[in-house]
């Protein structure tokens, strides 16, 4: 072990030296000039490239998969089911991937993946303390502050005034259940269908499901919370 | 491994921050350094745990200072360098040592489905469940040095066992190729009390997934 850490002073402290900060900061500017870790992956790809390691073609089609074809509009159309649907909801709750498979998400993108219920009596939040696990095959990659240390550290000791900060006040009765994602189960939350939304189609349901919600964050109808994108 | 990537209950890590229409990466380096591991890893050289801890093993004072996919970029190097796939005087000059073999990209483009399965499958192992749902039981009091997922807030609290997920990998031996040692898994509820002490709230509550060697009777 002490070797590993020794190289790795060897590798990284020259790249970490020269990057701009706390990696929990969300403001990144935009730099004109290519920023020090552009350049150490651009040499890294070009020789796992010429090393045969790497396809670039592949490269392009991962990027392109998690920029485009996955995200959090995947989650929302499922919630969205959910809320339309008590018999999809059961199965969701109980079976989750089998339940999306019926929407067309396939069993292996669903695998492990586990939903649950917020209602007037639980409140749910999602985290992973020891990385960055998250429901992709729903979401896509997780934001920067899902992956902060100040979101990893605090979810679990401090949910309520965590939350409050973030604008989601929860009630002193209502329970707060927090998932650490430590093994390979993913969590997603099934936020309250919102009162006063009966007559809306289910299409028009899913625009209203934010990312946020889907990991107990924000409350749906609130301000301050980004659709689906 | 006691490590500061451990960080469940840690305080003074700043303020939580929401962005707003964030984009999925932040500058194009990040896509192509997230793209890069995840190709390199079809090639089956290392497993998901093996991976996980080497960005354990980032020495603490760089892991909090460098970004989330600077640390992808710190792993993805170290792990090809420990398997034998480059050297560090070729990822200092970006070129093939003079030689050197070439091999064929396992994960090929429009092959993308060779993504999905990023987690260990369930093995069919057969092997029988030490608890059972309702149970109190207590998570061990251990420090391994080695890769573990059971977090230090944990250890020593007592819970009990709300579902029974199934049967899973070993990630504390499969990080280290010592063997799958596959073993159930279980949903264990932490009162947020018996975690945190009296100020915590005493509706609330903490669900760790956790194996069986993590966990006794209480």
């Amino acid at each position: 072990m002490e070797t590993s850490r020794r190289t790795f002073l060897g590798t990284v402290s020259a790249a970490a030296a020269s990057s701009p900060g706390p990696g929990d900061d969300p403001g990144h500017e935009h730099q004109d000039v290519p920023s020090e870790p552009a350049l150490r992956v651009k040499t890294l790809e070009s020789l796992l490239v010429e090393k045969g390691i790497v396809d670039p073609a592949a490269l392009d089609a991962i990027v392109d998969y998690f920029e485009h074809k996955v995200g959090p509009r995947d989650g929302a159309r499922v919630v969205a089911r959910a809320w339309v649907d008590p018999e999809f909801k059961q199965l969701l709750l109980t079976d989750a991937p089998t339940a999306i498979a019926k929407l067309g998400y396939s069993s292996v993108r669903g695998e492990h993946l586990r939903v649950v219920e917020n209602t007037s009596k639980v409140h749910n939040l999602v985290v992973c303390t020891l990385c960055s696990c998250y429901p992709w095959a729903l979401l896509g990659l997780p934001p920067v502050w899902y992956k902060s240390n100040a979101y990893r550290s605090r979810a679990v000791i401090d949910p309520r005034g965590m939350l409050q900060e973030l604008g989601c006040t929860i009630p002193e009765n209502v329970e707060v259940h927090v998932w650490d994602s430590t093994a390979e189960l993913r969590y997603l939350v099934l936020p309250e269908r919102p009162a006063g939304t009966e007559g809306l189609r289910e299409e028009e349901l899913a625009a209203m499901v934010s990312r946020d919600a889907m990991i107990g964050v924000a409350k749906i109808g609130l301000p301050a919370q980004e659709g689906p994108k | 491994m006691n490590g500061v990537h451990d960080m469940g209950g840690m305080q003074d890590m700043g303020k939580v921050s929401l962005e707003k229409n964030e984009p999925v990466f932040h500058d194009t380096w990040e896509g192509r350094v997230y793209a890069l591991n995840r190709a390199a890893a079809a090639g089956g050289k290392w497993n998901l745990d093996a991976s996980r801890y080497e960005i354990e093993l980032i020495p603490p004072a760089e892991y909090l200072r460098t970004s989330y996919y600077e640390r992808w970029y710190a792993r993805l190097v170290e792990l090809l360098i420990k398997r034998q796939m480059v050297t560090r005087a070729e990822i200092q000059s970006g070129q093939p040592a003079p030689g050197s073999p070439k091999t064929t990209p396992v994960m090929k483009g429009g092959e993308i489905a060779v993504l999905a399965p990023a987690n260990p499958e369930r093995p069919a192992a057969e092997v029988a469940a030490r608890f059972a749902v309702g149970q109190r039981v207590r998570a061990r009091n251990i420090h391994p040095v080695h890769h573990t997922r059971l977090p230090r807030y944990a250890r020593g609290k007592q819970g009990v066992i709300v579902r029974h997920q199934g049967i899973f990998i070993f990630p504390d031996t499969n990080a280290h190729s010592e063997g799958e040692n596959p073993q159930h898994v279980y949903s264990v509820r932490f009162a947020a009390t018996e975690l945190w002490g009296s100020h915590a709230s005493s509706r609330d509550s903490i669900h760790l997934d956790l194996w069986d060697e993590y966990l006794e009777l209480a």
